[in-house]
């Protein structure tokens, strides 16, 4: 039993018509009810919940302020490698792309670690493509052991690894794995996803059972939006993580909704989600699930993030880099994707307690995990 | 004046340091709670730094700290971490919280019983957070617990006392002091905690969260004040019959 099963009883095309078919009374009568179902988050996404943008906004607010109160986490993402051999068609490091590889050294590593440790961060997102000749299991167990010294927390957005391999680098000191289906469509993921280990649709779709199984105290979840249509990505997303919630209860959720973003030669986004809609979104998230945390990444514009730290978002990054040395290395080397705010965390920081809320660096503990 | 282990406290309003939006905030909302007892997330503080921001705004002589072990799901973690934080913090108290549910927070009673022995025999002040369970709190009061602190709804849920029926049979049985943690969400929440008898709240979100937090502080020790003052008074019982104007048993009297 995994995911995989729930995945089979929903049709794309039903969910789809079933969100686009929701009307005004189904939307208040997802705001109005104190539990949410997958029901209620079809029409808090639905073209309809649009009109309701400002209460949704209000609701999901307040909601975040009880549970998470007035903070909001910092991340910064370190990029270890560019090598992979996967040909996605929106990603800048995929295999058919002619950029310099490189993965990080012992001692590069140290180097970008010492900048990110100077802006003040505590909690790391080690990122890499998919090489498994070079970047395997082995390459994260020596990388875990050199940085978890200098790190609260640190989380992982690499290739879906088998359940054994979760379990030999959890106990290193990692402490959450981002995975993110790309899109649930079938099809399209097939077209997007051509070459590779990538290319196989369910190793991925049941990364997150093996996750929870390897007992990862953190995962996230998310589509790249701009592959297919936002709203019914987004409730396969949903359905994951109520799937995920109830089999893995110990684990503890993070949703992100990335929009696609530019880079050399790049795919043009197929659907288009304008800011507003990603607003809505973000409030739908929320309001149907009170616990998730949202993360919110320097892919979006200055002032949209301004704003929606105070909508739902509870994490987000500063001062990021998006290549393999990019802190301190080889900081000209090309980016995975176009950063658009590039206001430095020390800035962010700022703005976030300008916003009334505290800047949270630390919010966990390495030794909270019993390395044995 | 309320006595755990060996410290004594003029306020019976605990408090916690989560979701301020800022140390300074923080700060003057605790200091306007005249709470004596706040409790520290290991996990929030960085004990390696002598400048670390929170506790810097923690200093004050009436402020102990009880440093606790969120984050942690197992018995054997916690006590690692509990010799972690008396180390850092220079504090035998640990406020013992083994959540391994992270979306609702409750607490696992097991796990927690199991970590109470080990940790009594290293020589911890241990005030564990439970479930309303009155038949837990004994078995954790033997097992060397200097206070229990069972909930009033979930945490940060603001729902007010929805165990309140369990908070009374444990504050009947209880030998050592009862401390209704999680889920007060109002003042009047705390009074009636207070009023119930229980030996002192702990209250976190519903001070953070507040529009304005140093008010709230100072309601809640207010409305804590308010409820002990009660029940040291005795309450008169509540009663939902109206006396029968012509006595039921008046007939006995007629011959």
């Amino acid at each position: 039993m995994s995911f995989k099963d729930e995945f089979a009883r929903h049709s794309w095309d039903t969910v789809k018509e079933a969100i686009y078919s929701k009307t005004a009374s189904d939307v208040e009568k997802a705001l109005s009810a104190t539990k949410r179902s997958l029901e209620d988050f079809k029409a808090l996404i639905s073209p309809a919940a649009a009109a309701y943008l400002e209460p949704m906004a209000k609701l999901s607010r307040q909601l975040t302020r009880k549970r998470f109160g007035n903070t909001i986490q910092m991340y910064v993402p370190l990029y270890l490698s560019n090598e992979c051999t996967n040909i996605c068609t929106y990603c800048g490091f995929s295999l058919d792309n002619k950029v310099r590889r490189r993965t990080l050294t012992n001692d590069e590593i140290l180097r970008e670690v010492e900048v990110i440790k100077s802006m003040g961060y505590e909690h790391v997102l080690l990122v890499t493509g998919e090489a498994n000749q070079t970047v395997h299991v082995e390459y994260f167990k020596k990388v875990l052991n050199l940085i978890r010294p200098h790190f609260a927390q640190v989380s992982m957005e690499v290739q879906p690894l088998d359940r054994d391999e979760y379990e030999e680098l959890i106990p290193l000191g990692l402490h959450s794995v981002l995975v993110y289906q790309e899109t649930y469509h079938q099809d399209d993921y097939r077209k997007h996803h051509p070459k590779g280990k990538k290319a196989n649709f369910n190793y991925r779709l049941e990364t997150p059972d093996r996750l929870g199984q390897a007992g990862i105290h953190k995962m996230g979840l998310g589509v790249l939006i701009g592959l297919e249509d936002w709203r019914t990505d987004s409730f396969f997303t949903a359905l994951h993580l109520s799937y995920l919630e109830k089999t893995y209860w110990q684990t503890r959720y993070s949703l992100s909704f990335p929009r696609l973003r530019p880079f050399s030669g790049g795919l043009e986004p197929k659907v288009e989600m304008s800011d507003r809609e990603l607003v809505q979104l973000i409030c739908a998230y929320r309001i149907f699930n009170e616990e998730v945390e949202l993360s919110l990444s320097t892919r979006e514009s200055e002032k949209f993030r301004n704003h929606c730290i105070q909508l739902g978002v509870t994490s987000i990054s500063a001062g990021s880099k998006t290549n393999p040395g990019g802190y301190a290395v080889e900081p000209e080397s090309l980016e995975q994707f176009e950063i658009s705010d590039e206001r430095s965390p020390a800035e962010i920081a700022r703005m976030i307690r300008n916003a009334g809320y505290e800047p949270v660096w630390k919010d966990w503990d390495v030794s909270l995990i019993l390395n044995d | 004046m309320l006595t755990i282990a060996d410290k004594t406290f003029q306020s019976r309003l605990f408090t916690g340091t989560g979701k301020f939006s800022s140390a300074k905030v923080m700060e003057e909302a605790l200091l306007a709670s005249g709470s004596e007892l706040v409790t520290v997330a290991l996990r929030r503080v960085n004990v390696h730094d002598a400048g670390d921001d929170m506790l810097n705004h923690l200093t004050h002589n009436h402020i102990h700290l009880l440093p606790n072990t969120s984050g942690v799901r197992t018995a054997k973690e916690a006590v690692f971490a509990a010799q972690l934080a008396r180390e850092a913090l220079e504090t035998n108290w640990l406020k013992l919280e083994i959540h391994p549910d992270p979306k609702y927070l409750l607490p696992d009673p097991i796990e927690t019983l199991k970590a109470t022995e080990e940790l009594a025999k290293l020589g911890f002040v241990i005030l564990p957070y439970v479930h309303a369970d009155p038949v837990l709190c004994k078995r954790l009061e033997a097992a060397g617990a200097s206070a229990v602190m069972p909930l009033g709804s979930p945490i940060g849920s603001n729902k007010g006392l929805k165990t309140i029926d369990f908070l009374e049979i444990i504050i009947e049985q209880s030998k050592v002091p009862v401390v209704i943690d999680a889920g007060i969400g109002a003042p009047s929440d705390a009074a009636k905690a207070m009023e119930i008898g229980a030996d002192a709240v702990l209250v976190n979100t519903a001070i953070a969260v507040a529009g304005d937090p140093v008010a709230m502080a100072e309601a809640f020790k207010l409305a804590v004040r308010a409820g002990r003052m009660a029940y040291e008074a005795k309450l008169g019982l509540k009663s939902d019959l109206a006396e029968a104007s012509s006595p039921l048993t008046a007939f006995l009297d007629e011959f």
